[in-house]
């Protein structure tokens, strides 16, 4: 069976080239959150909220799990990253600068016309976007695209798919986690960062998705519950999947929406609105 | 005239596809004994993925495989892929211009018996508004057989509209399908007909009709909506003076719309077009059907009149 390869939480991975100490994924999460802070107020629009929720998943990911090689964005024997909750785009663009895919000083440019750096993630555009979203509830059927293919041509790359708990609203997220485990796709890791909230308020008022995790168990796919701004718990959940045999992994998170910033935190206000230059310079403050 | 299937030749072409390119890859959502991908399903199963009924999640996964290098066909009927993917087809296939060929079989009204849920007479008008996709209508099943072959060679993506039922052949064999390049059918001096798909067969036959009252009709068949051959249309309106467009599909969107965006702007001429205007078609056989919505060789023949004495 392909796909088959041990990563350590606290050894070295023979791939990711980063492969930083938990120390310093804490620090490295914090910079990006501060990219996410700026490049959102430069901006003056964006999605600070679901960005903050998946900063320490994104800088696990790109900092510690990934075989990834940011000179060679094409490398075909890469993991994939998609980001299928697209409009999360800072926290993605903060890490593949931070990784070197483009330069840091790019990240000025987000939303802005000619800028490499769409508002929602576009594989067009962007170095190291494997696929472009913003519709939502489609990432994960992109994700058993490609690791088919991985299957079809004995490649070991696994396929890491990031959705929101909103987004499992879509018909679409569970038309794929049938056919996901369907095919058996073990090389496939989902995780769901399920902050619990949507544009307009708490997904459990706006349409229930619980028992979430039992959902994806009654679908064929093995689960893990973790506290996704907890690294030990981030590596061990994506460590723990590449040993499951013969059905795919989700890794239900359970993040806090505007994590990092105590007035964005579980404030649905800042699901799609950038914070003023006042607010922007405060939230720096506490993300030092 | 003979008549053959479109859809059965395009199952056989997939086979044929399938030994000469192995990334050749096929996905179906469950209609594959209809679509005839069954036909590659039992030579290259490895190389087939049955979505069942998840259309949405089918197109997913095609621009996955397609992005790791695989060339794609994805089959289902012609409305679950074309108008219920509408947004798929446009974030995923048609903004990253990914390679994967639509070849949907059931377009039309003469799907028939199963009723307006199964008629898609919306899909030209859909998949032409989609920046990069090429959009073909082939005539007969010769054609059909090419367009596949084509699309199979080509990067990008790709929509071909097949039938159900068997449709007449239009072309000999050996016919050479050229993408983009409309084939004058006949030619002929007073007017042309442009039309497409089963419609083609329907202006031979109207030309022949009004070659006998001494109207000298020509008939080019389009097949490629898109990219279309605007120098066919432009030097058809220059030579004839009167243009007639006819699809089976609605009035908006579809080729009408597009032949007389070309002809308003490059060469105004008395236009009419035959269609299926602005509304659904009930149950019936396809014969009964076209009768009774005027997709017929006798509504050609009444529009070609008219747009004439108009000129």
């Amino acid at each position: 069976m392909p796909n088959h390869r041990e990563v350590s939480p606290e050894s070295a991975s023979p791939s990711n080239k980063f492969n930083l100490s938990k120390v310093e994924l804490k620090e490295i999460a914090k910079k990006l959150r501060r990219h996410v802070i700026t490049m959102t107020a430069t901006a003056g629009s964006g999605h600070p909220g679901g960005s903050l929720s998946a900063a320490d998943i994104i800088t696990a990911l790109y900092f510690k799990v990934l075989r990834h090689k940011p000179e060679n964005p094409q490398w075909s024997d890469r993991d994939r990253f998609i980001l299928s909750k697209g409009h999360a785009a800072p926290i993605l663009y903060a890490a593949l600068a931070e990784t070197g895919y483009f330069p840091v000083a790019e990240l000025a440019t987000l939303r802005k016309l000619d800028s490499r750096l769409q508002g929602h993630a576009d594989s067009k555009f962007t170095p190291g976007v494997e696929m472009s979203a913003g519709s939502l509830g489609m990432g994960l059927s992109f994700s058993i695209g490609i690791a088919l293919a991985a299957r079809l041509d004995a490649k070991t790359y696994r396929t890491y798919v990031l959705l929101s708990d909103g987004e499992c609203e879509e018909g679409q997220t569970w038309e794929a986690a049938l056919s996901a485990a369907h095919f058996k796709l073990d090389n496939l890791t989902a995780i769901v960062d399920y902050n619990g909230m949507q544009l307009s308020g708490w997904t459990r008022d706006i349409m229930n998705l619980e028992p979430f995790t039992g959902k994806w168990q009654a679908f064929g796919w093995h689960t893990t519950d973790i506290d996704g701004h907890d690294f030990d718990q981030i590596l061990s959940a994506c460590q723990g999947a590449e040993k499951i045999k013969g059905k795919p992994t989700v890794i239900v998170a359970r993040t806090i929406k505007g994590k990092g910033v105590s007035f964005m935190e579980n404030n649905v206000a800042f699901h799609g609105k950038a914070p003023t230059w006042e607010e922007a310079e405060r939230a720096l403050k506490e993300l030092e | 005239m003979a008549e053959a299937s479109t859809r059965e030749i395009y199952g056989k072409t997939l086979v044929e596809l399938g030994r000469q390119n192995k990334d050749i890859v096929v996905l179906d959502a469950d209609l594959s004994p209809s679509t005839m991908t069954n036909f590659f399903a039992r030579e290259f199963p490895e190389r087939f993925f049955n979505c069942g009924l998840e259309e949405q999640n089918m197109i997913g996964i095609a621009a996955g495989l397609a992005v790791s290098g695989k060339t794609v066909f994805a089959s289902t009927f012609v409305v679950f892929v074309v108008c219920r993917c509408f947004d798929q087809l446009r974030l995923y296939l048609s903004q990253p211009k990914l390679n994967v060929k639509i070849v949907a079989t059931h377009g039309g009204i003469t799907v028939g018996e199963d009723g307006s849920s199964h008629h898609a007479i919306e899909d030209l008008a859909l998949c032409c508004a989609l920046p990069g996709f090429t959009v073909v209508v082939p005539a007969d099943a010769i054609e059909a057989a090419e367009a596949a072959r084509v699309a199979a060679s080509i990067h990008g993506p790709f929509y071909v509209r097949l039938s159900r039922p068997k449709t007449p052949i239009v072309y000999p064999e050996g016919y050479h399908f050229t993408l983009g390049k409309a084939v004058t059918m006949k030619q002929g001096t007073d007017a042309t007909v442009i039309a497409v798909g089963v419609m083609v067969a329907k202006a031979l036959e109207a030309a022949d009709i009004l070659a006998r009252q001494g109207i000298d009709c020509r008939v080019i068949n389009i097949h490629t909506l898109k990219p279309l051959d605007e120098a066919a249309i432009v030097k058809a309106a220059s030579d004839t003076g009167a243009i007639v467009v006819a699809e089976e599909h609605l009035a908006q969107g579809g080729l009408g719309s597009r032949v007389a965006q070309t002809v308003a702007r490059e060469k105004p001429v008395p236009m009419e077009f035959v269609n299926l205007g602005d509304k659904y078609a009930l149950s019936g056989k396809a014969d009964e059907l076209l009768q009774r919505y005027g997709l017929t060789a006798e509504r050609i023949e009444e529009s070609v009149k008219s747009a004439v004495n108009r000129k």
